[in-house]
């Protein structure tokens, strides 16, 4: 069997990722590309990066028996990875101090940023004032007002928040506003994008510095529950927490591994933003070649989810490559299925957990009820909940 | 030969270069495009860029982006882009006509189906933004097949190495972008711009056209000194969407007049 080596040197993961940029960043690519493959096995950058993974982020992150949530269920044994635990709440943040890092070293004194509900956001103006870089995010204006908490948090650590007015104004706005400044100011500034996407290596990059999570879960499984998962389920919206715990499992042939997407009002609807699990079209947006909610026409359509970090119209590439290879599955959990899993192990666990991670949590639950009680589940808790009081408590009819 | 590179031939024994505008299909209306492309033909348009409406068009600055939306509105997509192209050659056979656009609505119909239709209309050159040579090697050889152009762009950072392997795929005309940044951004600079395209003649025969920036008759004129073709877009897109509608037509027609004839002027 050939070990899992993908993506290949331009980017491909079979017929997805790739870079389809315009030419006036093709050189700003080829500089990341070759920085970035000079410092990865770089002893003195490494030693950087996890040294700011300790003391900065709080890592490792423990792994935690859910044993209520797991009675309830009567079945499987559910751990949770708890990515919520880190520094600024969630996966986000191991990815934007690899980033910011390498921004450093590559002598760029300013860094820009796409974000959806804010956590990639506020994860990269933590690291940007930690190391004295300026920090610009894109923001799409929906966003803005949906989010507020996080734009006065991005604020306070000392970034500029710029509302995004053009297209759905949401996410995917945002990351195109992003590339227009990082086209014109190319030379002093370093794009951190948030998630598996992108030209290449932004899909490769983002999930090297993730896989921190998936390489702890390799160690700590053992230890806690004796043995490695059965199955490894976490929520996919780009898929940046889902790649960064699925991959050092990639290898594990016998460990399944399972993504969520979001569902939001059901796949039938229309109204969702699951690409792998609605069997959308192979397409081209931002960079890479991916499944992609659109028309018939090619023109990308809005997406739903009532969590702002799924609601993307795309998918990470690697994640269309592991679909189509069936090293990995995809499934996707509706807005009201999400809800009730999030108040359930706010109440059973005593964890307030990100509406996104709910999506994982809701699927690991009904996984759980019809398998044995000798295997194992391992949710990535992606993050945890706080952002989003304001959304379940509107949704509840409560006004805070 | 190809109707660009015989207007090209054409403009270089006169010593012109060649006035290349852009406007988006559908922008503001598709009633507007036919009468929109023959309006700037009879003021001086040496060839037409026309662009495919797209959701996400990453390159464009604010000001085709909403072009784009307007457009998008109309419910004009690429179907209709190549529909309106095709309208418009039944009243000009002559005038080179070159399709800009990203590469997922070409895809999403399938690129078989958008080569044969853009043949159907007579469409001369395609320009596909976000795909780069490594990603269209195949692309590129069947609209080879069809003797329809492939134009590259090249920006201030390409390297040499590089333009050597896009002008090797490239066809029709080199379209070199003045500036880092999006369409319609910041004043260019002329001094380096000349370098730039004297750099890559050096390792191109093909016309070299030059956009994203040129704003005024007195930048047009400087530009086509150093240059085989001046690519104006945003600026008559904006004239397009500030303009009341009836007055849409003249105030395109007055812009495209005064490029021109700075062009046109042989005085420093």
């Amino acid at each position: 069997m050939q070990p899992y080596d993908l993506p290949d040197e331009f980017g491909h993961f079979g017929q997805f990722g790739g870079t389809f940029v315009a030419e006036t960043l093709i050189e700003a690519l080829d500089e990341l590309r070759e920085m970035y493959s000079k410092y990865k096995d770089d002893p003195d950058f490494l030693a950087e990066f996890h040294s700011d993974l300790k003391h900065f982020v709080g890592r490792p992150s423990p792994i935690y028996f859910a044993e209520r949530l797991t009675k309830q269920m009567g079945g499987a044994k559910i751990y949770l990875k708890r990515e919520d635990l880190n520094h600024t709440g969630a996966h986000k943040v191991n990815n934007t101090v690899g980033q910011a890092l390498l921004a450093k070293r590559m002598g760029k004194p300013r860094v820009i940023a796409e974000t959806g509900a804010g956590q990639h956001g506020v994860a990269t103006a933590t690291i940007a004032a930690r190391l004295g870089l300026e920090c610009v995010v894109y923001m799409g204006s929906e966003d803005v007002k949906r989010q507020s908490p996080n734009v006065y948090r991005m604020k306070l650590l000392g970034a500029t928040v710029v509302p995004v007015e053009s297209g759905s104004k949401t996410l995917k706005d945002a990351l195109n506003e992003a590339l227009r400044d990082w086209v014109t100011n190319v030379s002093n500034t370093f794009y951190i994008i948030g998630t598996v996407a992108g030209p290449h290596p932004y899909p490769m990059m983002v999930r090297d510095f993730n896989s921190v999570v998936g390489k702890e879960c390799l160690d700590q499984m053992p230890e806690i529950a004796n043995k490695q998962p059965d199955v490894v389920v976490a929520c996919v919206g780009g898929g940046s927490n889902a790649m960064g715990i699925f991959y050092p499992y990639i290898e594990h042939k016998n460990v399944k591994l399972i993504g969520v997407e979001a569902a939001g009002e059901g796949i039938e609807t229309g109204r969702h933003a699951a690409p792998l699990t609605s069997e959308s079209k192979i397409g081209v947006l931002h960079g890479n070649r991916t499944y992609l909610m659109q028309n018939s026409e090619g023109q990308i359509i809005e997406t739903h989810s009532v969590s702002a970090g799924l609601d993307y119209p795309g998918v990470g590439p690697e994640h269309s490559w592991l679909k189509d290879s069936g090293r990995a599955s995809y499934v996707a959990i509706k807005d009201d299925e999400a809800l009730e899993a999030f108040h359930n192990l706010c109440r059973v666990e005593g964890i307030i957990p990100a509406l996104e991670t709910s999506h994982a949590l809701a699927y690991a639950q009904k996984l759980a009820a019809d398998m044995s009680p000798e295997e194992v589940i391992l949710v990535n808790l992606s993050g945890r909940g706080d952002k989003d009081i304001n959304t379940v408590a509107n949704i509840s009819g409560i006004s805070l | 030969m190809s109707k660009i590179k015989i207007t090209f031939e054409k403009l270089k024994e006169l010593n012109k270069s060649a006035l290349i505008p852009f406007i988006t299909a559908g922008d503001p209306s598709p009633k507007d495009t036919v009468s929109l492309m023959n309006t700037l033909v009879e003021n001086g348009a040496d060839m037409i860029e026309l662009g495919i409406p797209f959701s996400d068009p990453m390159a464009d600055g604010p000001v085709i982006q909403r072009a784009s939306e307007r457009a998008l509105k109309n419910k004009v997509g690429i179907k209709d882009t190549i529909k309106l192209a095709k309208d418009f050659r039944e009243t000009n056979k002559k005038t080179p006509l070159i399709l800009m656009g990203y590469a997922n609505p070409i895809e999403a119909i399938g690129v078989e189906n958008f080569i044969s239709l853009i043949k159907e209309a007579q469409i001369d050159g395609v320009i596909t933004v976000d795909y780069p040579p490594e990603e269209s090697k195949e692309f590129v050889k069947r609209l080879k097949k069809e003797k329809i152009d492939s134009i590259f762009l090249l920006s201030p950072t390409t390297e040499d190495e590089r333009i050597k392997l896009i002008a090797k795929q490239a066809s029709g005309f080199l379209y070199y972008v003045s500036l880092k940044g999006v369409t319609g951004a910041a004043n260019i600079d002329i001094n380096q711009v000349s370098e730039n395209v004297k750099n890559i003649q050096k390792y191109s025969d093909l016309p070299i056209a030059v956009g994203f920036g040129v704003r005024d008759p007195k930048t047009a004129k400087a530009v086509s000194k150093i240059s085989d073709g001046v690519v104006i877009g945003s600026r008559i897109v904006k004239e397009i969407e500030e303009s009341n509608e009836i007055e849409i037509i003249p105030n395109v027609k007055k812009l495209m007049h005064s490029m021109k004839v700075a062009m046109d002027s042989s005085s420093a």
